[in-house]
């Protein structure tokens, strides 16, 4: 890459003071990356992995760095609560923990969860690998400067063997501040071996703002271990949010993802899955819903590196007024990887003519006896059954909001909790145009 | 209740209907019957407001109101049924809640009290009952994996629960074997009444066996060339198209 122009993003992003956590490798983990978001800045769209998302905009921008009032800023508790979920819970408002809003009393046994900020008080051994990471290509540029200005995530460890019953949420709450802000989240999870766990990762807004957050999150995934993962990603309409998943999967682990992408201005999700055990298996389903001018980038990566391993990924994508969709889905099968079965198929719905979903799978295969099957379509509602709820009496808009719902639903009705699948199908319907 | 004056239409530029006229009253069971390619489904499409139908010429009225002005579900809330030849699957969607939708768009519309779930499944219960229909097929999407018999017998349960003034049944028999022809007609039989109309339209006359019409009339090439009572359909039985209204077209 050539010298960096000094954009006013990258410009305002290294003006924050890195964090001291007074822990050697952390700090020069922190430096390093931070020289190497510096010199490399930010992906134009002639890299790959950014071919569709066009940062120039938001390179324009400036960002106050994090916020120094977030422990108080007001926050409707009723509005964090997910009606028939109960159990641990742990906030962050503006990329800050907040122990007033969060339920860490009683965890149950085997269960540790806390956030970064004290873990780092303690022993963090555990927390080095996770942390220590150098990210090496030009398309990580929000990695890179998470690594370097995050101080504050979740870090939940379970211990092998143990089943938390009640799911564990985390809520990420972005609030108006004085200016529009950077903050920063790194979460690191792990569960044991034949550790049992259901998760649920919220991203919630108080009100409008247009600040920018990036969030990396771990999870590991011992030998047997079995987790359900429910992402529900309704940021303000303002807000850009760049988050990057990255699981691993042991051997027989086994991981389901369900994700629904609704608010934010610019959203991307780069979701890297590895598969290092053999049999370990992961579903991944989601749906994205951009409407207005948001833009939702989802980077799904699969990569199949041991034996028997299978996935299968399920998404839909629905795009309105003059909002555009991207996802691309590229499933590797390793060499070695024999007797993978990897299935991924993403259809696409357009609601007006000015709207774009772009959509890209992808399928390398380098192992011997592997199932793969991979597609993608792009389309408008079906004219027929438009016409035949109509002729039931069932007005236009009605209908189209019927049949966008039902399209949607097909990918997250498999998700086993019957009070969270009601409430993403709440959501979405109210998130339909009417 | 209806009356079709020299209706001409048109679909992809190609004219299908030509000047076709034809008068139903409230209570009258009303069989169209024809060739293929004479008209019969363009007449139903065109009755029940799809897109792709060009009207060029004449007038369509129902209950003294111009039908051909009204979007499609608004002909639904004035009571018009068009139960479909080829009834569409919709994934997702469940059956159940798919005609509570169109139940109380169409009261909402008519300024009548919607019905909740529970009031409304009580309702459905009723009619499926009347029609011999299993309840597990409220629990499933609409017409999502139906057989072709349950696809034609699910047309006739939402009949049955939307109670139209003016139905319309477009080769509802085609592709059924005897039994399923049998209970689809037991079905249209349960719900005649002095205030409904039927307009049956059909390429057999096997129906008009189950479901017997007051009027029989012959469709061709876009205009309706004969009419008669049944005895008309038995004698297409007989005779084939060949022949009919000869010279008897306006």
């Amino acid at each position: 890459m050539s010298q960096p122009a000094p954009l006013p993003l990258v410009e305002s992003l290294l003006d924050a003071p890195l964090p001291d956590s007074g822990i050697a490798w952390l700090d020069t983990a922190r430096r390093e990356n931070r020289e190497a978001f510096a010199s490399a800045g930010l992906p134009d769209t002639r890299v790959e992995a950014w071919k569709y998302t066009a940062l120039r905009a938001l390179a324009q921008r400036r960002f106050a760095n994090g916020d120094g009032h977030a422990q108080t800023r007001k926050v409707d508790t009723a509005s964090l609560a997910l009606p028939g979920i109960d159990g641990p819970k742990l906030v962050f408002v503006n990329g800050v923990f907040r122990a007033d809003l969060s339920v860490l009393d009683s965890l149950p046994a085997g269960l540790t969860l806390q956030p970064l900020s004290q873990a780092l008080q303690g022993d963090v051994q555990p927390l080095r690998f996770a942390l220590s990471r150098h990210y090496r290509e030009t398309g990580d540029a929000f990695a890179r400067i998470n690594a370097a200005n995050a101080s504050d995530g979740v870090v939940l460890r379970i211990e092998a063997n143990a089943k938390i019953d009640a799911p564990v949420q985390l809520i990420f709450v972005g609030a108006a501040a004085e200016a529009a802000l950077a903050w920063h989240a790194r979460n690191v999870i792990e569960l044991g071996e034949g550790a049992e766990l259901t998760l649920i990762e919220q991203h919630v807004a108080t009100d409008d703002q247009t600040h920018l957050a990036t969030l990396v999150s771990d999870i590991e995934l011992r030998e047997g271990a079995r987790l359900q993962h429910t992402l529900l990603q309704n940021a303000a309409i303002g807000a850009s949010l760049i988050r990057r998943s990255n699981l691993r999967l042991h051997a027989r682990a086994q991981a389901t993802l369900h994700v629904l992408e609704l608010g934010g201005a610019l959203v991307r999700h780069d979701l890297h899955a590895q598969l290092i055990g053999d049999e370990a298996q992961l579903d991944t389903r989601g749906v994205f819903m951009p409407h207005g001018r948001q833009h939702i980038d989802t980077q799904l990566a699969i990569r199949h590196q041991a034996l028997n391993t299978r996935s299968s990924s399920k998404w839909r994508g629905v795009a309105n007024d003059r909002a555009r969709g991207v996802f691309r889905g590229a499933i590797v099968v390793a060499p070695g990887a024999d007797g993978s079965d990897a299935s991924l198929s993403n259809k696409n719905l357009l609601l007006s003519p000015s709207a774009e979903i772009d959509t890209k799978p992808e399928l390398e295969i380098y192992a011997d006896e592997v199932k793969a099957a991979h597609g993608a379509t792009v389309g408008q509602l079906d004219e027929r059954s438009l016409f035949y709820l109509r002729s039931r009496g069932i007005p236009q808009a009605e209908a189209r909001a019927l049949l966008t719902a039902a399209f949607c639903r097909a990918v997250l009705d498999d998700l086993p909790n019957e009070a969270l699948r009601e409430h993403l199908s709440t959501l979405l319907v109210a998130h339909l145009p009417t | 209740m209806l009356k079709i004056e020299n209706l001409h239409a048109r679909v992809e530029g190609r004219e299908i209907l030509k000047g076709l006229s034809l008068t139903v009253n409230a209570g009258e069971v009303h069989a169209i019957m024809g060739p293929n390619g004479a008209g019969k489904s363009t007449l139903g499409n065109v009755l029940s407001g799809r897109e792709g139908y060009e009207v060029t010429a004449g007038t369509v009225t129902y209950n003294g109101i111009d039908l051909l002005a009204l979007e499609p579900e608004a002909r639904a809330a004035a009571g018009v049924f068009l139960a479909f030849q080829y009834p569409v699957e919709i994934p997702g969607v469940n059956n159940t809640y798919f005609l509570r939708a169109a139940f109380n768009a169409q009261r909402k519309v008519r300024g009548e009290k919607e019905l909740d779930s529970m009031h409304f499944l009580k309702l459905v219960r009723e009619k499926l009952k009347v029609m011999q229909i299993s309840d597990e097929l409220l629990h499933r999407a609409v017409n999502e994996g139906f057989s072709g018999g349950e696809k034609k017998r699910n047309e006739i349960f939402q009949m049955a629960v939307l109670e139209p003034q003016l139905a319309i049944l477009d080769e509802t028999d085609s592709g059924l074997d005897i039994d399923a022809l049998k209970q689809v007609a037991q079905g249209v039989n349960a719900l005649r009444s002095p205030e409904r109309a039927f307009l049956m339209i059909t390429h057999y006359q096997r129906l008009l066996d189950y479901v017997v019409p007051d009027f029989v009339h012959v469709l061709a090439d876009g205009r309706i060339v004969e009419s008669g009572d049944k005895s008309l359909a038995l004698k297409l039985e007989e005779h084939g198209y060949v022949g009919i209204g000869e010279g008897a077209a306006a």
